[in-house]
């Protein structure tokens, strides 16, 4: 089994994440490593060359996104962790926040001190309410052994955490969007240019980083880019914590080397499919992305395989299905949600989602006709590459590989004017006995 | 809300109105949702026009512009709990509780609420209440995690958790 890094502490026992806990296991050396030993050009360089690439959905190299931050420290710069966490299919955030609130803090302070950043906020989705309390009561902690505040460990690096919670929409996931709702307005994505380096929170240079990818900075300060870069591919590096979900026998958070097999995943850690049956398809990055199947097994799960394969790392939510799968069903859940979600500033976006919804709905319900499908595929290669953030892209391209893998299921439902799946699936009784 | 809360949150921010978010969910958690007044008091305190409020009241799936049960129940329809049986969880929790999904119990308890991926996939089908996630949740508990829930939270006075400082 290949060495855990970001989740390692949950495998020391009664680990809750404390203060007290997370330094007698080496929590807090990174910083002060780093501010006795770096400059914050030497850190940004650092974390460039450990290849470290951001575990929110696109994959942008983390220390080359933090020098694009000017360098006039007159400027206000603000570092922006995105703990939205509401892609489909994702749940390591969480897990993250609630198990080792202090790993995070951590990072955020490194980053903070890289970009030259005084005030930090962490956007909590809103429904999570544990997570938002455990990690105020981190933050107080941190700051009563002066972690957090001003003069960090004695040094003349000051930082003001704050935690901001989110109140439900998936948009607010999208950097621009969060950085509207920190604002105090609805979450509608802005159009970029100016990127969030040079004109983001309140107009200002602003570093928008995801959970997973500032947890990882502890690490590579201690043990060095190389050992980092060691990790996974030259292009894909350290480990990835994958969410599996849906239709295997243990689904839950695994950390593995980024450039594990889909197969590794799914048949040793999730321990393979329920009930014995046989894998159909699996959506390797949250829903967003393109759906894969059985031929797919053996694609590594790092950035460029997955590309290679047809698909996207995107949060590295996987998600399992098995043969009594309805793949028409998978769309009319799919595009609902992108229906819900959309903002409506974009009208390829807003009507798309719409219609991809109501066509899916009407398939699945036994009143499709033969040319729903090709007004499914019109539907979304109208809604491709001309809107303000990428959730239309999102919306579409899943839509058109459930067509091109399973496009005999659609025909199907349209021939029989039913769906032929049993769709009342159920997970067995834990309470009832 | 005390002017004491008022003023640590404005504090956190050099933009008064970044405060909009974390101010709405503290009324509505007094108040059980964002009654007309309370909106209208947050537009006066951030100095915004009170269609700005109510926009931003209404973009958000949280908020709730009109009473509803003292707490809700959130089940998740998404694709991991949908591809568990989170449609059965929905109509047995509904033929339990009495209600349909988006209403509220006649004893005032309850609101059941439909809602997108709740990360939580990994014990799906998933239903969250206050802060607490139960799962996965067979079609078959539902009674007992109903009957259980009552017990839990007929007795306490204390709406959706939260925590003192947020
Ligand atoms: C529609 C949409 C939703 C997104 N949701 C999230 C999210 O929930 N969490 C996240 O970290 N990034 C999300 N992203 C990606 C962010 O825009 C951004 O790229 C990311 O937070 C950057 O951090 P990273 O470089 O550390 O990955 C989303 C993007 C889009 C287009
Ligand atoms: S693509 Fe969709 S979600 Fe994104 S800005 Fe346009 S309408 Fe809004
Ligand atoms: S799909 Fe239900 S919690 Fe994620």
């Amino acid at each position: 089994m290949s060495e855990k890094i970001l989740t390692k502490r949950f495998e020391i026992s009664g680990y809750r994440g404390t203060l007290e806990e997370y330094e007698a296991s080496g929590g807090y050396q990174a910083i002060a490593k780093a501010l006795k030993e770096h400059t914050p050009a030497s850190l940004i360089e650092m974390v460039k060359r450990s290849g470290l690439r951001g575990r929110g959905g696109a994959g942008f190299p983390t220390g080359v996104k933090w020098g694009f931050i000017p360098k006039d420290p007159e400027l206000p710069k603000y570092l922006v962790c995105n703990a939205d966490e509401s892609e489909p299919g994702t749940f390591k955030d969480r897990e993250l926040i609630m198990r080792d609130p202090h790993q995070l803090i951590e990072g955020i302070l490194l980053a903070s001190f890289a970009i030259g950043c005084r005030t930090a906020y962490i956007y909590i989705r809103g429904e999570f309410i544990a997570g938002a309390c455990i990690l105020e009561q981190a933050i107080r902690d941190a700051a009563a052994r002066g972690l957090v505040g001003k003069d960090i460990l004695g040094s003349s690096f000051s930082l003001d955490l704050h935690v901001h919670r989110g109140a439900g929409a998936y948009i607010c996931g999208e950097e621009t969007a969060l950085l509207e709702s920190l604002e105090g307005k609805r979450g509608l994505p802005r159009l970029k240019p100016p990127f969030p380096a040079t004109s983001g929170l309140y107009r200002k240079p602003t570093v928008v980083n995801n959970v997973e990818t500032l947890s990882n900075l502890s690490h590579i300060v201690l043990r060095g880019a190389e050992w980092f870069s060691s990790i996974g591919n030259p292009k894909s590096t350290g480990t990835r914590v994958f969410s599996v979900s849906g239709h295997v026998r243990r689904p839950g958070i695994y950390e593995c080397p980024i450039n594990v097999s889909m197969r590794e995943l799914i048949f040793e850690h999730a321990d393979g499919m329920r009930d014995g049956r046989r894998l159909k398809a699996v959506i390797p990055g949250g829903s967003s992305v393109p759906v894969l199947t059985e031929q797919h097994l053996d694609t590594r799960m790092d950035f460029e395989s997955l590309a290679t394969a047809g698909s996207m790392a995107g949060s590295g939510g996987v998600i399992v299905m098995d043969e009594t799968t309805c793949m028409v069903r998978v769309g009319e859940v799919v595009s609902r949600f992108y229906h819900h979600e959309s903002c409506g500033q974009c009208t390829q976006c807003r009507e798309g989602t719409a219609w991809l919804h109501k066509t899916l709905r009407r398939i699945e319900e036994g009143r499709g006709r033969q040319a729903d499908l090709d007004l499914l595929l019109d539907i979304c290669d109208n809604m491709k590459g001309k809107t303000i953030c990428p959730l239309s892209d999102a919306a579409a391209m899943p839509i058109e590989s459930y067509l091109k893998y399973f496009r005999d299921e659609f025909e199907q439902h349209i021939v029989n004017r039913a769906c032929p799946f049993q769709s009342d699936y159920s997970v067995p009784s834990v309470i009832a006995s | 809300m005390t002017e004491e809360t008022i003023q640590r949150i404005l504090s956190r921010y050099p933009d008064r109105r970044s405060a909009l978010l974390p101010l709405m969910h503290l009324c509505q958690e007094e108040a059980g949702y964002l009654t007309e007044e309370a909106m209208r008091e947050l537009a006066a305190r951030l100095d915004l026009p009170p269609t700005q409020v109510a926009e931003v009241a209404m973009f958000y799936d949280m908020f709730r512009l009109k009473p509803g049960g003292r707490y809700e129940i959130w089940v998740c329809h998404n694709l991991s709990c949908a591809l568990l049986g989170a449609e059965r969880v929905i109509r047995r929790l509904e033929e339990a509780l009495g209600a349909s999904a988006g209403e509220t119990t006649a004893d005032g308890l309850f609101t059941i609420k439909r809602v997108e991926c709740l990360a939580a996939c990994g014990l799906a089908p998933a239903i969250q209440v206050g802060p607490d996630y139960y799962g996965p949740v067979s079609h078959g508990d539902v009674e007992t995690l109903v009957a259980r829930l009552r017990e839990q939270l007929a007795g306490s006075d204390q709406r959706a958790a939260s925590c003192d400082r947020l």
